[in-house]
């Protein structure tokens, strides 16, 4: 699994990863041979089900998760084999938004020593230095420094706490920001406000995303391209516009069908009898969507389809792409 | 509303102490559904639409004050007692929550949970609440039920935990279903799938279904009439069609456009609904949804618009300036 459209600048860039865990002696594929190159300044956005090692992949992407095997390339250097000081200092340039906006942030601790806590790790010594810089990026996502500060979590509503966690992670400058689902926890009017900030942080500190989230009109608002994942494996990669329009592996069209529209003459297609996805403890030979593919055959069943260009930056893993 | 009348909501309260006062999470809210009708409910978190199917259900916490009537099926739930309603609820008035894995109880099999609910309601002897449990575990989709029966809840996807919560509530073949956002935890693709179940066994039972759900896109295709809660109320109700067709309350219009769509090319600004909705134990003396609402002028701010028709039939709406009349160019 090589091909990939290959930006010309890669700031990460992902070869081979395998992820494997074990759960009551029983192995889970998590991550399987996966490649992927993230361009500097771009947002990819990686899509799936609950369970299918999109996590997994954002973690060990961040060295949280060993790898089995694979590497993870970050600005020329190689995160699967750095340890101790040289990867922490490497992790100040990636960081990671949760899921729980709440969850996340200590219950204990004031707003401002909680944004100011990645500044303490990096060593930045002078508390007024900080002070200063934590009131900056909290005015930067929308925060009055002066009333938030002092602060505790619990006293902020989930999208509050999730502009707080924004504002930590941005807090030491960093390159490239994970997004693990950021908004699923979020109320509808207030997901697109976090969005919009998503954005307007991302011109206005040079970012490099990795979006995840199961949300597929989420990830397209926000997505230069898009990766879908089932079960441990990219299945299709492409630019976002082109993807959706014209989904070549038949998961993506799956997804795509899915999600409810907004409009009582659009009746809800019938979904087709597409079942849940199969355990990724013993996931299907060759194909891993093929138990609910429509158009699965023989073929499916014995060989594991290569990512292949199906259009011009468009990858898909697929024995029979739709046309 | 004409017709077979099933549930009929009127003026419900609901009022919680809370150690900062007062919360009044449900203000003066009337509905009704027909026998065999889908009524969605629509609304944020915190915007009373849970604690309505909660006093509709007459299970609200201990310290909770209803006032009103909920009329359901010509007896009045609010002055029944304990063990009527105990009868009633799982038998003709059944209910659904967002997460199977607490609605279901864990150290019991799915099988005694299926065959309690039908022994109880049903009185059927155990062979016969057994064969139906199998029946009905089939019908909501899931395979190789006879197993399943010896199965506890952790041993199933979420999915699945979902479908028999749904199961166990179709099993007495309710007249009323009150779905509580009930595919909220789910993927997207499981999602779709236990919308067509619910739909699919609604039509079979001639059913009526209160869809509870935040998300404008699960109603559009699947409910004869929505409304639309903020802050307690009901702000907005109408038949679905009419609805998506021309909405009037701003807040309906705002919460449709801040769902990011597959159609607008990446990278568009989001219309999002600036601000937050109001602290429930600080009543606002206008309309609730004034202080973020963009059409919003100073009468907004002072009185509380009530529930007013609009032309088109059984379309309400509460507010001054609704969207597309001439009044809704502020002087």
């Amino acid at each position: 699994m090589m091909l990939q459209s290959s930006p010309s600048d890669p700031l990460l860039k992902v070869e081979n990863l395998v992820v494997e865990y074990v759960v009551g002696g029983k192995t889970v594929h998590a991550v399987s041979d996966v490649s992927l190159d993230i361009a500097r300044g771009e947002t990819l956005g990686l899509v799936g089900e609950s369970g299918c090692g999109k996590s997994t992949l954002g973690r060990a992407v961040l060295q949280l998760r060993q790898a089995q095997s694979g590497k993870v390339m970050f600005d020329g250097n190689e995160l699967t084999s750095m340890r101790g000081e040289a990867l922490r200092k490497m992790r100040q340039r990636v960081q990671l938004i949760f899921q729980d906006p709440i969850a996340s942030l200590n219950p204990r601790r004031r707003i401002g020593d909680i944004v100011a806590e990645p500044l303490v790790i990096a060593g930045v010594k002078d508390p007024e230095r900080r002070r200063k810089m934590v009131s900056d990026v909290l005015a930067a996502v929308g925060l009055d420094p002066a009333l938030v500060m002092g602060r505790l979590p619990h006293e902020f509503s989930g999208g509050q706490c999730q502009r707080i966690s924004i504002a930590r992670a941005l807090v030491l400058n960093p390159d490239f920001i994970i997004c693990d689902e950021p908004v699923s926890a979020l109320d509808v009017s207030i997901r697109a406000q976090i969005l919009n900030l998503l954005e307007e942080m991302k011109s206005r500190y040079g970012l490099t995303l990795l979006f995840i989230a199961h949300d597929l009109a989420v990830v397209k608002a926000v997505s230069d391209r898009v990766a879908v994942m089932y079960l441990g494996r990219i299945c299709e990669v492409g630019p976002s516009e082109q993807l959706f329009a014209k989904p070549a592996h038949p998961y993506t069209a799956l997804l795509i069908e899915a999600i409810p529209v907004p409009d009582p003459d659009m009746r809800p297609a019938e979904s087709v009898a597409v079942g849940e996805p199969p355990s990724p403890i013993a996931p299907p030979s060759g194909c891993r969507f093929r138990t609910r593919c429509p158009r699965a055959d023989a073929k499916c069943a014995a060989e594991v389809p290569e990512l292949r260009s199906v259009a011009a930056g468009q990858y898909a893993a697929c024995h029979y792409p739709l046309a | 509303m004409t017709g077979n009348v099933l549930l009929s909501v009127e003026d419900v309260v609901v009022d919680l102490p809370t150690p900062r006062g007062n919360l009044r999470a449900v203000d003066r809210v009337n509905l009704e559904v027909q026998a065999g009708q889908t009524l969605g409910v629509v609304g944020e978190s915190g915007c009373g639409k849970t604690m309505l199917s909660r006093a509709i259900l007459q299970l609200l916490p201990k310290k909770a004050k209803l006032g009103g009537r909920v009329m359901f099926d010509g007896q009045d739930l609010v002055s029944l007692d304990r063990e009527s309603l105990r009868k009633l609820r799982g038998r003709s008035l059944a209910v659904v929550f967002q997460d199977p894995m607490t609605s279901l109880n864990p150290v019991l099999t799915i099988g005694t949970q299926l065959i309690e609910t039908l022994q109880e309601h049903l009185e059927l002897d155990l062979a016969a609440a057994r064969k139906r449990s199998v029946e009905l575990l089939a019908a909501v989709g899931i395979p190789a039920p006879e197993q399943r029966l010896t199965q506890y809840p952790h041993q199933l996807s979420g999915g699945m935990r979902q479908r028999v919560a749904i199961a166990i509530a179709l099993s007495c073949e309710p007249k009323l279903l009150i779905a509580d956002e009930p595919t909220t935890a789910l993927d997207v693709t499981i999602q779709a799938q236990i919308l067509d179940l619910l739909a699919r066994e609604q039509q079979r039972r001639h059913m009526a279904m209160i869809l509870i759900t935040h998300d404008l896109g699960v109603v559009a295709g699947r409910t004869d009439e929505v409304a639309v809660m903020y802050a307690g109320r009901v702000v907005e109700r109408a038949p679905t069609p009419a609805l998506f067709k021309k909405m009037r309350m701003p807040y309906t219009e705002a919460l449709l456009a801040a769902i990011p769509k597959l159609d607008t090319a990446p990278h568009t600004v989001l219309p999002a609904i600036s601000g937050r909705p109001p602290d429930p134990t600080r009543p606002i003396k206008g309309c609730s949804f004034s202080p973020r609402c963009r059409y919003a002028v100073a009468r907004c701010h002072g009185e509380k618009p009530e529930l007013t028709e609009a032309e088109t039939p059984a379309h309400q709406y509460a507010c001054f300036h609704p969207i597309e009349t001439p009044a809704a160019v502020p002087a």
